[in-house]
């Protein structure tokens, strides 16, 4: 059996706009991670997976439910309500890396400074000895060892988005949170990166949250996707069978919607009708019904629960046992059948 | 040869900034032309000049740029004009601008205006080129906003920009773009803050109304899925420089151009599975300062050849009708332009 790293068990979290609205970014969200893998989140901007990446690191406290934190040394602990000595000894396994590699490094401070902030603040390691991890990272994340003494805004897009890997990876990381990671970045950057993320996820035992709304990447990266559709998960399984044989219509939809980089591919694209509902007012029932073409009465009064299916295939809707749904393997074929008969 | 109707004739244009660190290239030597009715991709990576190149055709690049070249349209009236000799602020600009040739951009809540509504906005051009009355104006903007796939236009016609959806802003300004029948919409990386599925509404509807107008579009665009689904043809862009220009079917199938077969091994291909690796392309992309005559892609290239790579530029070679590269690679192949 696979270990458990990390469980976050019935998360949400609600941000208060003013006195009387507030919007529920993420809502009773459960699920495990495996030591190990890469387990993405996808959706569209709004549904919550940037929420839900900060919580699990503590980067935002949330409204209520736990982060378990498999540690081998202290055991299973909650990360969101660790204090003191505990917490500093947990901190270092957790780390993230951002978005935007312009904002998320301080102007003002050198590449070594950057790296190193991390082990001064956490550890007690002499200087000479911070000096040699620093390098050491350096190396393992293609940074030229000359660079460290410059400021960040001397360098590209892609290297500093290394310079945030390495930030990250210098206290020797067991979960990494990616939010968005290469989304910033140049097509043949974003394949350099991609690149370095998965040898050093074999190198080092990293496991990988990773958070995106490329479905391409995430195909390629991941070993287990989650789905989320305003603050909610409505799929989660593992690659191949959420890509294959996905079993909600909102998954189905997100797979037509990708464009594909080849251009026999003509396709009958399934179209969502309407926008992502604004959060502060979300649908009743299903939160995807008003545009889910299978949609019935029950979807608009009822919840649907997040529902093992299959093995390892978790869906939250009410038709998902009624429906055959095209995966993206569906989508192709139908494509050289037409092909043929051209 | 069947007698190609072209719109526009991009020919040897050339856009140099004066810099305190030298003379930038960053466009240098573009030449490329739509034909009616089509739709011509220009893919390359962040600062390979394809904005620029873009903007240029409209004359929408601030004045320290140095602009060389000619841009020629050609009317419906078979009248030819270039662009680029135009005065900026003079009347003939101004009758191609909105009217012959508009433009969508790709953040849609800083192209609109936040101080006018959204009705208003769009009337203005009508207002600008097609009418005077403006009762006939209201008529028309409403018209085309339901076009678009606005619902209840009359009360969205006095809403805000800031009232409207990021895929509803995009639409507006689908709309006011079209509303003076262009003959040539340039689209500027017009989905690339919308999300997927908004993005593939907007993608379809550019699709239906190409179809229903007749209209040319110019899409820059970084997203070679997207170009695969839009363009007929395709120009590849590197640091300021067309490397490669072909069918779209060629891009993908037969691509030439080293850089453009390692721009398409970088994206990882979706129903393909986990592969173990990307190819990706080593190094990152100069900056356009200074350069030596050489290609400007040596440094990254997996098929260089040193010795003539890096000290003279790649001649541009025809290889048949409509495929064209500029690959040292390729010069014994085809024709030398």
């Amino acid at each position: 059996m696979t270990d458990i790293i990390m469980q976050i068990d019935n998360l949400t979290k609600e941000f208060q706009v003013n006195k009387h609205t507030s919007v529920t970014a993420i809502e009773n969200i459960s699920f495990t991670i495996k030591k190990g893998e890469t387990f993405s989140l996808v959706g569209e901007s709004g549904c919550g997976k940037t929420t839900l990446g900060r919580c699990v690191v503590r980067g935002i406290s949330s409204s209520s439910g736990k982060v378990l934190y498999h540690q081998d040394t202290l055991g299973e602990l909650d990360f969101l309500t660790v204090k003191g000595k505990q917490y500093k000894s947990v901190r270092k396994d957790i780390q993230m890396i951002f978005q935007d590699p312009f904002s998320s490094l301080n102007p003002r401070m050198t590449v070594y400074d950057i790296i190193s902030e991390p082990l001064k603040a956490m550890t007690k390691l002499s200087k000479k000895e911070i000096q040699e991890k620093v390098k050491a990272i350096a190396e393992k994340t293609g940074l030229d060892v000359s660079y460290l003494k410059r400021y960040p805004h001397s360098f590209s897009g892609g290297q500093r988005q290394r310079i945030g890997i390495a930030r990250a990876l210098i206290t020797n990381p067991k979960v990494i949170v990616c939010d968005e990671a290469v989304s910033a970045l140049d097509v043949s950057i974003q394949a350099q990166i991609i690149n370095l993320l998965k040898e050093l996820q074999e190198e080092m035992d990293i496991t990988y949250l990773f958070i995106a709304h490329d479905l391409s990447i995430v195909e390629h990266i991941s070993d287990r996707v989650a789905v989320m559709y305003l603050g909610r998960i409505v799929e989660l399984s593992t690659t191949d069978k959420l890509f294959t044989t996905p079993k909600h219509p909102y998954t189905e939809a997100l797979l037509s919607a990708v464009p594909k980089p080849d251009p026999e591919i003509k396709k009958e694209r399934i179209v969502l009708k309407g926008e992502v509902p604004n959060p502060t007012n979300r649908p009743s029932g299903c939160h995807f019904h008003p545009r889910c073409s299978y949609a019935t009465e029950v979807c608009q009064s009822e919840q649907p629960p997040l529902v093992e299916i299959q093995e390892e295939h978790f869906v939250a809707c009410h038709h998902a046992k009624e429906m055959t749904l095209q995966g993206i393997m569906g989508i192709v074929a139908t494509e050289e059948k037409t092909l043929e008969g051209r | 040869m069947t007698q190609v109707t072209k719109f526009l004739q991009v020919s040897d244009l050339k856009i140099h900034l004066q810099t305190d660190a030298g003379l930038m290239k960053a466009v240098d030597g573009v030449s490329f032309s739509i034909e009616k009715g089509k739709t011509l991709g220009i893919v390359g990576e962040s600062g390979c000049g394809k904005s620029l190149t873009s903007k240029a055709i409209l004359q929408l690049n601030p004045d320290d740029f140095r602009t060389e070249g000619s841009i020629v349209i050609e009317g419906s009236d078979g009248k030819q004009q270039d662009i680029l000799t135009l005065k900026q602020d003079g009347k003939e600009l101004r009758s191609i601008r909105g009217k012959k040739i508009s433009m969508i951009f790709q953040e849609p809540m800083t192209a609109f205006s936040p101080l006018y509504t959204i009705g208003n906005q769009i009337m203005e051009a009508v207002l600008l080129h097609r009418t005077t009355n403006k009762q006939e104006a209201k008529k028309i903007t409403l018209e085309m906003l339901g076009k678009v796939g606005i619902s209840d236009v009359n009360r969205r016609f006095n809403q805000y920009p800031h009232e409207f959806s990021g895929g509803m802003r995009q639409r507006a300004m689908i709309a006011m773009a079209l509303s003076c029948n262009p003959e040539l919409l340039i689209a500027d990386e017009p989905t690339t803050a919308l999300d997927v599925t908004i993005q593939a509404q907007v993608l379809e509807l550019m699709k239906e109304l190409q179809e229903e107008f007749g209209m040319s579009i110019l899409f820059i665009t970084h997203d070679l899925g997207i170009v695969a689904e839009m363009c007929d043809e395709v120009a590849v862009m590197y640091l300021g420089k067309v490397v490669e220009h072909a069918p779209v079917r060629d891009i993908f199938k037969n691509p030439k151009h080293p850089y453009t077969k390692g721009l398409l091994d970088s994206i990882p291909k979706i129903g393909m599975g986990r592969k173990e690796k990307l190819k990706s392309i080593e190094g990152m992309v100069p900056q356009a300062i200074d350069l030596p005559p050489m290609c400007s892609f040596f440094d990254r290239c997996k098929d260089r050849i040193p010795g003539v790579c890096d000290v003279r530029d790649p001649h541009e070679i025809q290889l048949n009708e409509k495929h064209r590269v500029s690959c040292v690679l390729y010069e014994k192949e085809g024709v030398t332009i």
